[in-house]
């Protein structure tokens, strides 16, 4: 009985697997999209954590380049706290923003930003944020990670991917369309990305001495994106180590009842 | 411990005597959950009806917790949800264990089927606690679709729209249902309310139908691996302490997978697309829905008929319902039957197939695949199994499950 199961169950998982490698050799063949290359991440696996140094780093590209355009409205300034950052270094990090509010007349203003804002969108609605922008309002960051498909390699490839317009073969120029005034983008879905190339080596300065190269802005600024878009994440992991040793030391128990319960009937 | 069975519970707590008097509560629990004889020879799979039960709590218990935080309309919905996994105290564990636990209740009910068809648990008499279950299995896939609504993602919001619009396929009045499930033109605020007000209800619906199902369980007892009748009290084992035990310790087995993807993994067995907001004019491009609903979307696609894809799909549950009746074999263990043990594995690897036809764009190979696949289901169950049991010739049964039990002890 119990070989018959195995014996089954494995000629199931051939069978599957045959008939869907047939079908997924089509596919892989008729898709021309590159897939980004798989990068090691600080804050991978089981006990994976956010590298502080490089989120840091990548929220002053965030600060200094992204939010020109793109919008992270599920954070708060408080929330950089997490970041290992004192009350006193995100207060010096936010002191020169500007937050829209109502004044005490009820007129709208502008105020320096506190820790309770959330963080200022570039744009006052998502109209204005298309019509600057050539009809399309650049993506919301906040979630960006978890939103594609193995989203840090994605966004890293994205930063890092163009393609200037003088590299380009004559049959790509052809084959997509392309003038002098499109970006082309070897990771984007279609290649035509409405975005320029946001990052270069040395778009920004890090306090801490590190070397601005684009690879390095790159891996930084989604070192930040993925805390933004997960950031319960280090909590998650603690308290699932535990659990899990609780649940098998559970199992390891109730198997050692269940056999001395079932002793005399076997 | 172990009494004689049928013997009248004393209870020396003189409030408890007092209330079972009245009100025979604990009269009902010793006969039911402790003395309840319950045949020796249960393997593993017989652990996933408690498995379901307790994966149905847990989806309740967390579920009314996230309600407490969550704002069902279309300018909130998707805050609030984020809401929740940032600032609400451990409000990521809650909404974690309620979205994977969606995924580990069909995993728990989809092998608690599969020991149903495997061992024939849906032959007399048996029939109507067969039938319960396909309602409960309908009810869930109910409450599962409208529950992916509730975060108000781009895969919430089409794949709403690919279910819903299903309707339209009815000939003359699907437009006008279709417009009274939406609540207007198009899925809208009015839509979402009321698909939070079912998804709270329905479950609620479902433990009503589990409990019916029990009942319907504690009339003949459970059926077994050898799938003949018990014959006496040689046969049988107190639930209490014999099966709580070994159902506790699957249950753990099996929450330490659970956990595995509740803490290590949470979104992989979902779509990234759902943390994209509802854009009702930006379409993805390809729309699929949760991993447990592709078979059946693959039998959707399969047919290049609007109305008959639904009707082939509603039809690939509605079989379940007469499966009493079309599987004509007396035996009911595939232990005992030489073909339809193996036949059962084909249409696993079926289902499986179909899955996977399911996950992906309806282009190249999948097309014929996905609609191979659907015509074997229905054969299966529509032709193979009435005549299986006309040809077959079963092996011969066991005379009992002690028999059987101590023959295999002492060999």
């Amino acid at each position: 009985m119990r070989k018959t199961i195995v014996s089954a169950a494995i000629a199931v998982a051939a069978l599957t697997a045959g008939a869907v490698a047939i079908a997924a050799e089509t596919v892989t063949a008729s898709e021309s999209e590159q897939k980004p290359p798989h990068r090691h991440w600080h804050f991978e696996g089981p006990f994976g954590t956010y590298d502080r140094a490089a989120a840091q780093r990548g929220y002053q590209v965030y600060a200094e380049v992204c939010s020109a355009c793109h919008s992270l409205q599920l954070l708060a300034y408080r929330n950089l706290m997490e970041l290992d950052l004192t009350e006193n270094q995100v207060k010096s990090l936010i002191k020169d923003i500007q937050v829209p509010d109502l004044g005490d007349d009820g007129q709208p203003i502008e105020r320096p930003a506190r820790l309770s804002d959330s963080f200022r969108k570039p744009f006052a609605n998502p109209a204005i944020a298309a019509a600057a922008n050539n009809g399309k309002a650049p993506p919301d960051l906040s979630v960006m990670i978890k939103a594609r498909e193995d989203g840090p390699d994605y966004v890293h490839g994205i930063l890092t991917g163009y393609v200037p317009f003088d590299k380009l073969t004559p049959e790509q120029i052809k084959e997509f369309n392309l003038t002098k005034d499109d970006n082309f983008n070897k990771y984007y879905p279609g290649h035509r990305i409405a975005m320029p190339p946001p990052l270069a080596d040395d778009k920004v300065t890090y306090a801490d001495g590190t070397k601005a190269t684009l690879d390095q802005e790159a891996s930084d600024v989604v070192e930040f994106l993925a805390w933004a878009s997960e950031p319960k994440m280090e909590d998650r992991k603690r308290t699932g180590v535990r659990v899990i040793l609780f649940l098998l030391a559970m199992a390891g128990l109730m198997y050692a009842v269940k056999r001395q319960v079932w002793a005399d009937k076997h | 411990m172990a009494s004689s069975h049928g013997t009248p519970p004393v209870f020396n707590n003189k409030v408890i005597a007092w209330i079972d008097h009245r009100l025979p509560i604990f009269s009902y629990m010793e006969k039911e959950y402790h003395h309840f004889p319950t045949p020796r020879n249960f393997n593993y799979f017989w652990n996933f009806g408690a498995i379901a039960t307790v994966m149905l709590v847990l989806m309740i218990a967390t579920g009314i917790v996230l309600a407490t935080n969550y704002t069902p309309h279309t300018t909130m919905a998707f805050d609030s949800v984020e809401r929740i996994m940032r600032d609400v105290p451990s409000g990521w564990l809650i909404r974690y264990l309620h979205m994977t636990g969606a995924s580990f209740f069909f995993i728990a009910v989809y092998i608690h089927i599969f020991r149903g068809l495997y061992y024939g648990s849906y032959k007399s008499p048996r029939e109507l606690l067969w039938i319960l279950g396909v309602v409960i299995l309908l009810l869930m896939m109910a409450t599962a679709f409208m529950g992916y609504v509730l975060p108000w993602g781009q895969m919430s919001f089409w794949g709403a729209t690919v279910i819903t619009s299903l309707f339209t396929a009815i000939p003359v009045v699907g437009d006008s249902i279709t417009t009274w499930l939406w609540g207007g033109f198009a899925i809208d605020n009015p839509t979402l309310n009321r698909f939070y007000a079912l998804h709270y209800l329905l479950p609620f619906v479902i433990v009503g139908v589990v409990a019916l199902h029990v009942v319907a369980l504690h009339v003949h007892g459970s059926n077994n691996p050898l799938g003949i009748d018990v014959k006496g009290p040689q046969d049988t084992v107190p639930f209490h302490p014999y099966y709580t035990m070994k159902d506790g310790f699957g249950l753990m087995v099996f929450l330490i997978i659970y956990a595995g993807f509740a803490f290590f993994a949470p979104n992989y067995l979902g779509d990234p697309a759902n943390y994209i907001q509802a854009n009702p004019l930006a379409t993805p491009t390809h729309i699929v829905p949760e991993w447990y609903f592709l078979p059946f979307y693959a039998i959707l696609r399969a047919i290049p008929n609007k109305l008959g894809g639904v009707l082939a799909m509603f039809g690939s549950i509605a079989v379940l319902f007469v499966l009493p009746w079309l599987d004509t074999s007396r035996v009911r263990s595939a232990s005992f039957r030489p073909i339809y043990k193996w036949f059962v594995f084909v249409l696993v690897a079926d289902v499986f197939l179909l899955g996977v036809c399911g996950a992906n764009p309806p282009e190249g190979w999948y097309v014929p695949l996905a609609q191979i696949g659907t015509l074997y289901y229905f054969f299966h169950f529509l032709i193979l199994l009435p005549v299986l049991g006309k040809i077959e010739r079963p092996l011969p049964l066991p005379p009992s499950i002690a028999d059987a039990v101590l023959k295999k002890n002492a060999g």
